[in-house]
C-alpha cells in the first residue's frame, strides 16, 4: 500500500512540475522545473524496480543535459517580454490538442484494456534479483552491438557539438609552424653587391 | 500495488502536457526543446512499466538507447542555438526564415 501512495504522490508532483514547465514565464524557471521532473521520474522508476535506469536519470540529465540546458539559457540575454507576446491566443488549440492526446490513450488504456493486460500487477522478483546485472547482462551479450552504435553517437553529438560552436577568432597572431619549416634563407635575407664608396 | 493503467495513463497525461508545451511556446526554441525532453520521459515511461510488468529486460535497453539518443539531441540543439543566437541575437522560431529565400 505503501509504494501505491509514494507512485501517486511522486506522479502529482511530476504532473505539477511538468505545467510549470511549460507555462513559467522565465526559461531559468523551466529548466529548474524540470529538474524536478527528471528526479520525480527517478524515484518513479525506482518504485517501478528499475534501479540503474532511475540512477543513470538523474546522473545524465540532472547532471549533464539540463546543466547544459541551464548554461545556455544563462548565456543568452533573451529578451523575455519579445518572446511572452502573443502567446495567450494559443492557449485554446493547446488546450485541444493535449485534451484529445489525454482522451486517446485512456481510451485504449482504461476502455480497451490493451487486450485485458492494463489491470494486472507486476509479477514478482526473484530473490536475489539485481537490475544492473540482468541490464549488463543483455546490454553486453544480446546487445552489444546496438551499445557500439551508441557509443559512435555520442562520438559524433560531441565533436559535432564542438565544431558547430567553435569560434574562429580575427586577428590573431598565430604561429604557422609548416610555413616557419618550409622557410629558406633566401626568402628572408637579400644580399646586395655594391661598390664601396670612398669616405669625404 | 501499481498497477500497469496508473503509470501509462501517467505517461499519456506527460506526453499531452509536453505537446501542449510545444504549442504554448511557439517561439522560445530553448522550451521547445525541454518540451521534447519531456515527450522522451513520457516514452521512456512506457518502455520501463512494460519492461516491468511483461517481465522483458529489452524494454529497459532501449530506455538506455533512448537516453543515449537524448543526450546527444539535446547537445547538437544547444550547439545549433548558441550558433543561431550569434548570427540573429534572438532565439525566436519566427525569425529563422532564410531558407526562404
Amino acid at each position: 500500500m505503501f509504494p501505491t501512495l509514494l507512485f501517486y504522490f511522486f506522479a502529482g508532483t511530476l504532473i505539477a512540475a511538468a505545467l510549470g514547465v511549460i507555462l513559467a514565464r522565465n526559461p531559468v524557471y523551466s529548466a529548474l522545473l524540470l529538474v524536478l521532473c527528471f528526479f520525480n521520474s527517478a524515484v518513479i522508476w525506482l518504485l517501478l524496480d528499475a534501479e540503474f535506469l532511475g540512477i543513470v536519470l538523474v546522473l545524465v540529465y540532472v547532471g549533464a543535459v539540463m546543466v547544459l540546458f541551464l548554461f545556455v539559457v544563462m548565456m543568452l540575454d533573451v529578451n523575455l517580454e519579445e518572446l511572452r507576446k502573443g502567446l495567450a491566443s494559443y492557449w485554446p488549440l493547446a488546450v485541444a490538442v493535449a485534451g484529445f492526446v489525454v482522451f486517446a490513450m485512456i481510451n485504449v488504456i482504461m476502455v480497451k484494456h490493451l487486450g485485458g493486460m492494463s489491470m494486472r500487477t507486476a509479477p514478482p522478483l526473484a530473490v536475489n534479483y539485481s537490475n544492473t546485472r540482468e541490464l549488463g547482462t543483455a546490454l553486453f551479450t544480446q546487445y552489444s552491438y546496438p551499445a557500439q552504435i551508441a557509443a559512435v553517437i555520442l562520438l559524433v553529438a560531441s565533436v559535432a557539438a564542438i565544431v558547430l560552436t567553435l569560434r574562429r577568432r580575427t586577428g590573431g597572431k598565430p604561429q604557422d609552424i609548416a610555413k616557419q619549416v618550409a622557410v629558406r634563407a633566401k626568402d628572408r635575407v637579400r644580399i646586395v653587391k655594391m661598390a664601396s664608396e670612398k669616405r669625404q | 500495488m501499481i498497477t500497469l493503467t496508473d503509470v501509462l495513463v501517467l505517461s499519456g497525461i506527460l506526453f499531452a502536457i509536453a505537446v501542449a508545451g510545444v504549442f504554448l511556446n511557439r517561439k522560445n526554441i530553448i522550451v521547445l526543446l525541454m518540451c521534447i525532453e519531456l515527450m522522451l520521459l513520457a516514452v521512456n515511461f512506457n518502455f520501463v512499466a512494460f519492461s516491468r510488468y511483461l517481465g522483458d529486460i529489452g524494454g529497459q535497453i532501449f530506455v538506455f538507447f533512448i537516453l543515449t539518443v537524448a543526450a546527444a539531441e539535446s547537445a547538437i540543439g544547444l550547439a545549433i542555438l548558441v550558433v543561431v543566437f550569434r548570427e540573429r541575437r534572438s532565439i525566436e522560431v519566427e525569425d529563422l526564415d532564410s531558407l526562404q529565400g
